[in-house]
């Protein structure tokens, strides 16, 4: 970080390390039940650590996937988290765009879950592969980066990229307030505006993924990319909205009402727009009918006496439309407790719609109209779970730098006088 | 974060005791989950690791790297190979077309490839897939590749499917690294040391003409093919996408690819597509001629026709 005045670099090459080792310190230190917390995770997450070692070192055969389902819980997971990581912008928006103040103090919170989000999504991409140590190929300048023509490309640059504008805004934002200064608005508005349009690019990109194979009719829809969208700004509002009510309880944080009412709003109409689009894709495959149909078939009723993913899509739609009603009902408007579950009913349901009920129904049946079930195996779930775990860690140690820092309570003035 | 230990002074000694503690399990914990990679990267090499791209090799080195790889192969399975680097022809575009009026079904396409192309035994891995039509659709929904009675069966038409070499492949197009390609005589291939295993091509083929390998194959040694190509039936590492390559160690030196020497009723013509003197160009001007999927616009090198 330069600066037009020579004075203030000198300090900033003091305070910068100072709060980095800060930000260490306080990502290691806290209560009982925060050691409990990360423990937890620490352990799941090596579990899942374990797991895929075992997966690099025994091959992808350790998985329930196969050449006809050739793509399963991962990436049906990592679906669903670039949608949560695209949804945080529904506080960006708000925040900066129709300058909600109340929303642009807890907006740092969405920011910093969608860097626990992509760093999950980056995870369940590696843990995909069948040669991670050939990693580097994918590097532009010292592979082969087939960009612009693979999409594959496109979302390794929208990710990564997403995933810097996110850090650096946090990160200074959270720096300057360390440091007792104004954060200098051209250090940080234009990437909060570039990273709008970048949230909306990522999930695109990632249907573009699905949507521009011919070979595969169930995603080869020019809807994919809005559902993905409206789903996105489902999944991430909801969780947004239970853990600012977890954070004001356990952090003394100050969030006020008119975030949660804003996300409630929002998902409120964002919830019904999705049952929509699902609605449309609905009628349009089973009306027109013919073999383009199969997919959707085995997804909703089941094919030839197959039916595995039959209990997995009722209940997202269960859960998706007993949310959209409970958002409806006047009484969640006075008690939280229903619209927390309604948020979690809903964010479960778009979890399955976005990853079982969406990547594996387009294997079955097969290219050649073969019908292979899928099922994830053991070691897949345990690895799905240590990348959970992981991507917790990741958004709790963020918090725990970040909102100290940001109530003032942890600042320069006062490291340097406790010295 | 606050702090809620607070009914008891904490003591700071005891404290940094319980962390370092905690810490120094942690780390344990660590390694022992990460216990299982050490036996990996045992089995990779340096020299693998490095190896650039097919087509950014120097002659020299693509002769290193034959010769690195014969040397693996003999180590880890006593069986001396001979592995190849066979470059196109000029002049010579590959097509294949296979008549539907005479195949029987017996699947012998499948398994030549499946011996000419070192496949897993286990799996029975094979890029041919032979669908059980029947009579009077093209519908595949309509077909049964995992049959199991004497063939042929009245009623149906036999119809193995394989790579379709397309011009406009969707396999191409969405690997992330190009470690697929498309070669000057219309073969695609795979480069299995370049290849990251993301099974993107797998998702993208219209024709389930890919295979992943979801472990490292599995050959008897005494069955091994060593007449291998580097682009083709050399052992493949696991982890990686393989496909037909209309066994370019041999049509490039002038034979035939192992599934049409195997079929016993001849329903099966290969040739180059630019000779207008060869029997496949004859097919394709004077039989009734298609190709599967047509309306994805993939446009293959592999033709079907029917006699009457």
């Amino acid at each position: 970080m330069s600066a037009t005045v020579p004075e203030p670099s000198v300090r900033h090459l003091q305070s910068y390390p100072r709060f980095l080792w800060r930000s260490l310190v306080l990502a290691f230190d806290g209560s009982w039940a925060f050691y409990l917390w990360m423990a937890t995770l620490t352990a799941l997450a090596l579990v899942g650590f374990n797991a895929w070692a075992q997966q690099v070192v025994g091959g992808m055969a350790l998985t329930g996937m196969s050449d006809h389902v050739s793509w399963g819980l991962y990436i049906a997971n990592f679906t669903f988290l670039v949608g949560l990581a695209a949804g945080a912008v529904m506080m960006v928006i708000p925040a900066y765009l129709y300058d909600d103040h109340e929303m642009h103090d807890v907006v740092i919170i969405g920011e910093l879950l969608a860097v626990a989000a992509l760093v999950m999504c980056l995870a369940f991409v590696t843990v995909d592969l069948g040669r991670p140590d050939r990693f580097w190929h994918l590097i532009p300048g010292l592979g082969r980066f087939h960009w612009p023509v693979s999409m594959l490309t496109w979302d390794v640059v929208v990710l990564n990229g997403y995933l810097l504008l996110n850090l650096h805004i946090c990160g200074y934002i959270i720096y300057t307030r360390y440091t007792g200064r104004q954060p200098d608005k051209r250090w940080y508005l234009p990437f909060v505006f570039i990273s709008i349009v970048w949230a909306i690019s990522i999930h695109t990109v990632t249907a573009f993924l699905y949507s521009g194979l011919g070979g595969r009719p169930f995603w080869n829809s020019a809807i994919l990319a809005p559902r993905f969208l409206a789903s996105a700004f489902v999944s991430g509002p909801a969780f947004v909205i239970v853990t600012l009510q977890l954070i004001r309880r356990v952090t003394g944080f100050h969030v006020g009402n008119g975030p949660i009412r804003t996300l409630f709003g929002i998902v409120r109409v964002t919830c019904l727009l999705n049952l929509f689009l699902l609605l449309a894709e609905v009628f349009t495959e089973f009306y027109t009918g013919g073999s383009h149909v199969s997919a959707a078939r085995y997804l909703y009723f089941g094919l030839h006496g197959k039916n595995g993913l039959v209990p997995w899509i009722w209940t997202a739609i269960t859960l998706n439309s007993v949310a959209a009603v409970l958002f409806l009902l006047p009484a969640t408007r006075e008690r939280l407790w229903l619209l927390d579950l309604a948020c979690v009913m809903t964010f479960v349901g778009v979890w399955i719609e976005k990853g079982m009920g969406l990547i594996i129904p387009a294997f079955i049946p097969s290219t050649l109209h073969e019908i292979v079930e899928y099922s994830p195996s053991i070691v897949e779930w345990k690895v799905a779970v240590g990348i959970w775990a992981l991507g917790l860690m990741t958004f709790t140690i963020a918090l725990k730098v970040a909102l100290p820092i940001l109530m003032q309570r942890v600042t320069l003035q006062r490291d340097e006088g406790t010295e | 974060m606050s702090d809620a230990a607070g009914k008891r002074p904490a003591d700071p000694a005891r404290r940094t005791t319980l962390k370092v503690l905690g810490a120094s399990l942690g780390a344990a914990a660590f390694a022992r989950a990460a216990a299982p990679l050490t036996e990996w990267s045992g089995e990779l090499s340096v020299a693998e690791f490095l190896q650039k791209h097919y087509r950014e090799l120097t002659p020299d080195e693509m002769k290193a790297v034959l010769a690195r790889i014969e040397e693996e192969t003999q180590r880890k399975t006593g069986v001396a190979v001979s592995v190849s680097d066979l470059r196109p022809q000029p002049g010579v575009k590959f097509g294949y077309a296979l008549n539907l009026s005479i195949c029987i079904g017996c699947r012998r396409c499948a398994e030549a490839c499946h011996q000419e192309n070192n496949h897993d035994r286990a799996s029975h891995n094979s890029y041919i897939r032979v669908l059980e039509m029947t009579q009077g659709s093209l519908d595949m929904e309509k077909g049964n590749a995992t049959y199991q009675h004497p063939v042929p069966q009245p009623g149906h038409y036999y119809m193995p499917v394989q790579c379709q070499q397309c011009d406009n492949a969707p396999c191409v197009k969405v690997c992330p690294v190009e470690a697929t390609w498309k070669e000057k005589d219309g073969v695609v291939v795979v480069d299995y040391n370049w290849c990251i295993g993301c099974r993107y091509c797998e998702a993208a083929c219209p024709y389930h003409a890919r295979r992943f390998n979801w472990h490292a194959p599995q050959v008897p040694a005494e069955e091994i093919n060593p007449n291998q190509g580097y682009l083709s039936n050399r052992l493949r590492p696991k982890g990686v996408v393989e496909k037909c390559h209309f066994c370019l160690h041999r049509t490039r030196a002038g034979r035939l690819p192992a599934c049409l020497e195997a079929c016993p009723t001849g329903a099966r013509v290969f040739g180059n597509l630019l000779d207008p003197n060869s029997e496949i160009r004859w097919v394709l001007q004077n039989k009734r001629v298609f190709v599967l999927k047509e309306e994805l616009g993939t446009q293959p090198s592999f033709f079907y026709f029917f006699d009457e």
